[in-house]
């Protein structure tokens, strides 16, 4: 029997059915640009302030905080370089994290080219960052702060509301890259106390190329997208109708009784973390035991190499993904994992598997029964394991 | 991303292991990097009878290992001296970009082991220029 268990979650979701349904009449019947004054583009402009709604309903925020984008990667793009720009008068540092997703880092390395200085936290052996050495960073320049809720690829959930707090109280604004968390844990602006914050549809049961930037009221921040006055003038460009109504729709599916779903989803987690660790030798869990996202699951295989592993994995129909060099088009391994302090030749042996709502105890079981004897046959090959 | 004989050469690869009695060993690359490659020969009358190797790498490092090692055996040393990077690349139906710096390790693996038989004959292996870094792949490694 051919099997096919998805557990790469955290790359990207399948849209789920409901929000197929709702997007589908915005393709076609419902074509019109929500800009136009005649009754035709109605039914889109109305869409579009319903999927606002939404996602505020889903955030805590108001509907007037919310701007619709092309996606995480721009939400963050945004909200940094806005925010540096429109602050710039004041002063010129960052301080960010440096296991943050290429969004944040490459923009913040842009940045530094054209003048600004960044301060990038390093991280704890389990990947968090202390709130103490965000206070230690902070400078009279200090403009921006930006820290991800949670890690992409160790799962490590980060104390926001803490560093919030400090911001706050520091007259700095505060940004975080919530793409890993909304729609995996509770989010909510209010609570969180954040000035700024990123998600992605496709990360939660929506369409790929639509994501958000929660702005609160009366945050300084730049436009990044010039044009035409689409989203009260700050974000140009005409609206993605069907994409945004996807948003709405599986932000809404994605945050009902959410506390219960990843309840669900952390004891297949924890099985699988359990089963990993008892029956694979030389294995390390990466991440936070306690503070991970409920679906991550992160191991290193000591001698063996990820993108061998997840071949042999989708030869058996399980797929996942790795931080291994091989597998990013680059010679070094993931930048999360080095910043953990693993040495590179662990870092290589790195597997990611993200649980998503859809899967099953019986899969987490297949997987239980194929691994180890991957691992197994990868090592029984390699040069450095010690029992051959 | 893979072609076919990659693949089978990754799933079902020959001659992987050690050779006890090999008179010929060699191993490259780093584990910082990511791929390690030993090579075991055993050569008797200047002809390669048996070849294994293990592996520790991607996809394309184990496939490349593989092929290598069928592409020598029953050669003579000088037969397998001339083997490039290059013909285990065609052999496999070629690699991705990013991939071909594993069949210049596969290259240097077989040479180091034929470097090692000359050694332990007390002989000196003159070393041919294989890589010059023209892929790009391993940004000068």
């Amino acid at each position: 029997m051919s099997r096919n268990v998805y557990l790469d979650n955290s790359a990207t979701t399948p849209v789920k059915p409901e929000v197929f349904e709702a997007m589908l009449p915005f393709l076609q019947e419902e074509f019109g640009n929500p800009s136009s004054i005649y009754k035709k583009a109605n039914a889109t402009e109305l869409a579009v302030a319903t999927a606002r709604e939404q996602v505020a309903k889903a955030l805590g925020a108001k509907p007037g905080e919310i701007f619709f984008t092309s996606g995480g990667s721009e939400a963050d793009n945004w909200a940094i370089k806005g925010a540096a720009l429109a602050n710039s008068p004041k002063g010129k540092h960052i301080i960010s994290s440096c296991i943050e997703h290429h969004a944040v880092l490459h923009t913040l390395e842009f940045l530094e080219k054209q003048g600004y200085s960044v301060t990038y936290l390093p991280v704890d052996a389990e990947g968090k960052v202390a709130v103490q050495e965000v206070k230690n960073a902070l400078r009279e320049d200090t403009v921006l702060i930006t820290i991800m809720m949670a890690n992409n690829e160790i799962g490590t959930v980060q104390p926001i509301a803490e560093i919030a707090q400090l911001a706050r109280e520091n007259k700095v604004l505060f940004h975080t890259d919530a793409v890993q968390a909304v729609g995996s844990l509770e989010v909510d602006v209010q609570k969180l106390g954040v000035d700024m914050l990123s998600l992605s549809a496709h990360k939660f049961g929506g369409p790929k190329g639509v994501g958000a930037l929660y702005i609160k009221s009366g945050t300084k921040i730049e436009t990044l997208i010039h044009g035409g006055g689409q989203e009260r003038g700050r974000r140009a460009g005409t609206e993605n109708v069907s994409g945004i109504v996807g948003l709405g729709k599986a932000i809404t599916l994605a945050t009902e009784n959410i506390a219960e779903k990843a309840e669900k989803i952390k004891k297949l987690r924890d099985k699988l973390i359990k089963g990993i660790a008892s029956t694979i030798p030389d294995a390390r869990l990466n991440g936070h035991r306690e503070d991970r996202l409920p679906g991550n699951v992160n191991f290193c295989f000591r001698y063996i190499e990820g993108e061998a592993l997840l071949l042999r994995l989708d030869a058996k129909g399980i797929a996942a993904s790795s931080g291994s060099a091989c597998t990013s088009g680059s010679l070094d391994p993931s930048h999360v994992l080095l910043a953990l302090g693993l040495p590179h030749e662990i870092a290589h042996g790195s597997l990611r598997l993200s649980i998503g709502e859809q899967n099953t105890e019986e899969e987490i079981d297949y997987v239980l029964e194929v691994l180890p004897k991957i691992v197994e046959i990868l090592r029984m090959m390699s040069p450095l394991y010690p029992g051959n | 991303m893979y072609s076919e004989k990659v693949m089978d050469h990754f799933e079902n690869p020959r001659n992987v292991g050690e050779i006890p009695d090999a008179n010929a060993v060699g191993q490259v690359g780093n584990a910082k990097c990511g791929d390690i490659m030993k090579m075991y020969m055993k050569i008797e009358n200047d002809v390669i009878v048996d070849c294994k190797f293990k592996t520790f790498g991607c996809g394309a490092a184990i496939a490349t290992s593989s092929m290598a090692t069928e592409m020598v055996k029953g050669k003579t040393v000088e037969e397998a001296k001339k083997l490039t990077n290059k013909a285990v690349m065609e052999a496999l139906d070629g690699l991705p970009p990013a991939k071909v710096h594993c069949s210049v390790l596969a290259e240097e693996a077989i040479e180091a082991a034929l470097a090692d038989y000359y050694a332990r004959r007390g002989e000196t292996y003159e070393k041919k220029k294989s890589c010059d870094g023209c892929c790009g792949s391993c940004s000068g490694h």
